[in-house]
């Protein structure tokens, strides 16, 4: 086992889960690099990083579009190249697609799965041989627990999240022994303000803080996969179990 | 009630077809905090440091910052909010918009003196920078404005230096009203947070026994010295309790055996944390008082009426047999408030819960309001669902003025209850 990351890259640095993860390396002295679309967005927060690290911890910003993969294989050898020690990477972007939106427009659809797992399959092809070729690193990925099961509600964020899954299950096993970690994290319901105290789902909901926290867990202790917070993994155990002639029926 | 996330200072207003409002983490006690059929603008996200100086420890930073948050990350590196509340879960936005005040209000004044600048979002568009000299009215409007005068983006605050993050603590038990304000005047100028915690049940010689709380920073220890640390280990109740586990009994008896080992501490180094915030242990500890709820009470009488009325207030809360535990008093300073609808002024404070017991409760309150009337007092809006129209413009006489500051795009469930 290598040490513990000495500089990460986190991409889609401002939201919120990443956004709070990324506080609590800097707590630690985690050196950062934040990759994100919005400049003015990055640019708050990387003085917010800067004045929260205080000098204990070197944070720096890179702006770009994670939907254009051309340029992806670009952006990460410019990284690498300014940040030769990157030796962790966080993929964090993504959005919430519009599930009637994607089920009227294929143009859409085809957009959902491009951010929600194009992207970050494209990134992780060039990361990983680079990983590869060093015998280090750690890989993380935010998934979600969407991606277990397809679900009328959201099948569109769940099959690129399901894709995502896969890759990185095969993505591990083809690292494994290398030296090169590769974690899938699966978040359930995350509370924003958006929900909290208005909605039931409050009982399975968690801050993203809490989200953040079990983030930094697992890089530390290297897990494999990791549901968020942790009663999920036997909550979706459940519902792979139920049977597609049910399944069907449930209004879910 | 449409919920909008908020978490980019420069964002413009949304289109307002119904009134806005800001909520930050929502621990205000009563409808200042809630806007039915209106929009709440949710500024948690909102949480951004922009600046800090480390010479003169003046910060900036975004209106949804959590005050935890914010000593989380100051106190180790020497510096304290000067004025914090009884709890660390809420907002700087928040924090302003009910001008809160804390233990050292007599050296300190409220959460409001150390505001220096602030940005403020109107639904005109612009993005006003308001400060004590710059829109003096605006800036006067808007602390303790219970987020009325519009959106707070950013804030500018004066931080003070300590030397550790340890108080020097002492709790004193007392066993009635007098003796809490002999010993109030008497450690008052030594200790720079004080409090008592009261005992709402006892009666007759033992009306208001209670126990004193005193506290100031201590100077560094000397290295060696053992120094208890603060760990965030709170517990939560993660559901409402079917019907409220408080009740004369069970407040009897918790009382007795507060009252009875609260003051073995006696002198101690404490962690800042661990001395100001007490019930923050208990995340969701209202669920206590289950679905029914609780209503709190929290008071101001002037000085030159206070001995008087907080005898009268307890004497008939006792009678009532509906306190709650942990009813808090302390004395304000003379030191103004700068905010037109500003809580706190000189005089005395108590806050107290009651379970929601229907009518039985809310006539045992509106006598309290007839009490706190006669004596000159104010209720405070951050902990009220129920007070009458009267009752607030009486406490709050610069209603007219602040009313006339309001942004017309917002609105808040209690300033509607408040102009009927």
């Amino acid at each position: 086992m290598s040490a513990a990351p000495r500089r990460i890259a986190i991409f889609g640095a401002t939201s919120r889960i990443a956004t709070e993860a990324a506080r609590l390396w800097l707590a630690r002295g985690v050196a950062l690099v934040v990759v994100a679309r919005n400049p003015e967005r990055l640019r708050m927060l990387t003085e917010d990083l800067g004045i929260r690290a205080g000098g204990l911890a070197e944070v720096d910003a890179m702006t770009a579009d994670l939907a254009d993969l051309d340029t992806l294989p670009g952006l990460w050898n410019a990284l690498t190249e300014r940040f030769p020690d990157l030796d962790g990477v966080l993929l964090a972007h993504g959005s919430l697609p519009d599930q009637a939106r994607c089920e009227a427009t294929p143009e859409t659809m085809l957009q959902e799965i491009r951010m929600n797992a194009l992207s970050a399959m494209s990134l992780l092809t060039v990361i990983a041989n680079d990983f590869e070729a060093r015998h280090r690193g750690i890989i993380a990925v935010i998934g979600s627990v969407a991606g277990d099961r397809g679900r009328s509600r959201n099948y569109v964020y769940g099959a690129a999240k399901g894709m995502l899954a896969i890759f990185l299950q095969g993505l591990r096993n083809r690292l494994h022994g290398s030296g090169v970690t590769v974690i899938t994290l699966k978040p359930g319901y995350v509370i924003t303000p958006m929900t909290q105290g208005f909605d039931r789902e409050g009982l399975l909901g968690a801050r993203p803080e809490r989200v953040a926290r079990g983030v930094v867990r697992a890089f530390d202790r290297r897990r494999d996969v990791v549901y968020l917070p942790w009663f999920w993994r036997p909550i979706l155990w459940a519902i792979r179990l139920i049977p597609e002639p049910v399944f069907k029926r449930l209004p879910l | 009630m449409r919920l909008i996330e908020w978490r980019d200072r420069t964002a413009p207003l949304p289109d307002a077809v119904a009134p806005l409002l800001a909520r930050g983490n929502g621990r205000s006690r009563g409808d200042v905090c809630r806007n039915d059929g209106g929009v709440l603008l949710l500024t948690r996200g909102m949480d951004c440091m922009i600046a800090f100086d480390r010479a003169t420890g003046i910060l900036d930073c975004e209106a949804g910052m959590l005050l935890g948050d914010l000593l989380h990350w100051c106190l180790p590196q020497g510096w304290m909010l000067p004025v914090v509340p009884g709890t660390r879960f809420v907002t700087v936005g928040g924090a302003i918009a009910n001008d809160v005040h804390g233990r050292n209000h007599r050296v300190a004044g409220s959460f409001g003196r150390h505001v220096l600048e602030m940005d403020l979002l109107r639904s005109t568009g612009e993005h006003l920078r308001i400060g004590p000299t710059e829109r003096a009215d605006l800036f006067a409007a808007t602390i303790g404005g219970l987020g009325l005068t519009g959106l707070i983006t950013r804030v500018r605050l004066r931080m003070i230096p300590i030397s550790s993050n340890l108080m020097l603590t002492e709790s004193i038990r007392f066993g009635h009203l007098d003796a809490f304000w002999e010993i109030n005047d008497r450690l008052g100028p030594e200790w720079a947070y004080t409090m008592a915690r009261i005992d709402c049940i006892t009666r007759g010689r033992s009306l208001g026994r209670g126990v004193f709380f005193a506290g100031r920073h201590a100077p560094p220890q000397p290295a060696g010295t053992r120094v208890p640390g603060w760990r965030d280990r709170s517990r939560s109740l993660p559901f409402d309790l079917p019907s409220s586990l408080i009740n004369r009994y069970t407040v009897r008896a918790f009382n007795a055996v507060y009252y009875r080992t609260a003051a073995f501490a006696g002198r101690r180094l404490q962690h800042v944390q661990g001395h100001l915030f007490p019930l923050d242990r208990v995340h969701d500890w209202n669920r206590i008082h289950g679905r029914r709820g609780c209503y709190p009470y929290h008071c101001v009488l002037p000085h030159a009426h206070a001995r008087d009325g907080i005898r009268t207030l307890l004497k008939r809360i006792a009678a009532s047999g509906q306190g709650s535990f942990l009813a808090a008093l302390k004395t304000f300073g003379d030191l103004p408030a700068p905010g037109l609808l500003s809580f706190p002024r000189s005089g005395v404070t108590l806050a107290l819960d009651f379970a929601n017991r229907g009518s039985r409760t809310l006539r045992l309150l509106a006598d309290l309001d007839d009490i706190v009337s006669a004596a000159g007092g104010a209720l405070y809006p951050g902990k009220d669902a129920r007070m009458s129209v009267t009752m607030f413009r009486r406490g709050f006489p610069q209603w007219e003025r602040f009313a006339t500051l309001v942004d017309p795009a917002f609105s808040s469930t209690f300033w509607r209850r408040m102009n009927p």
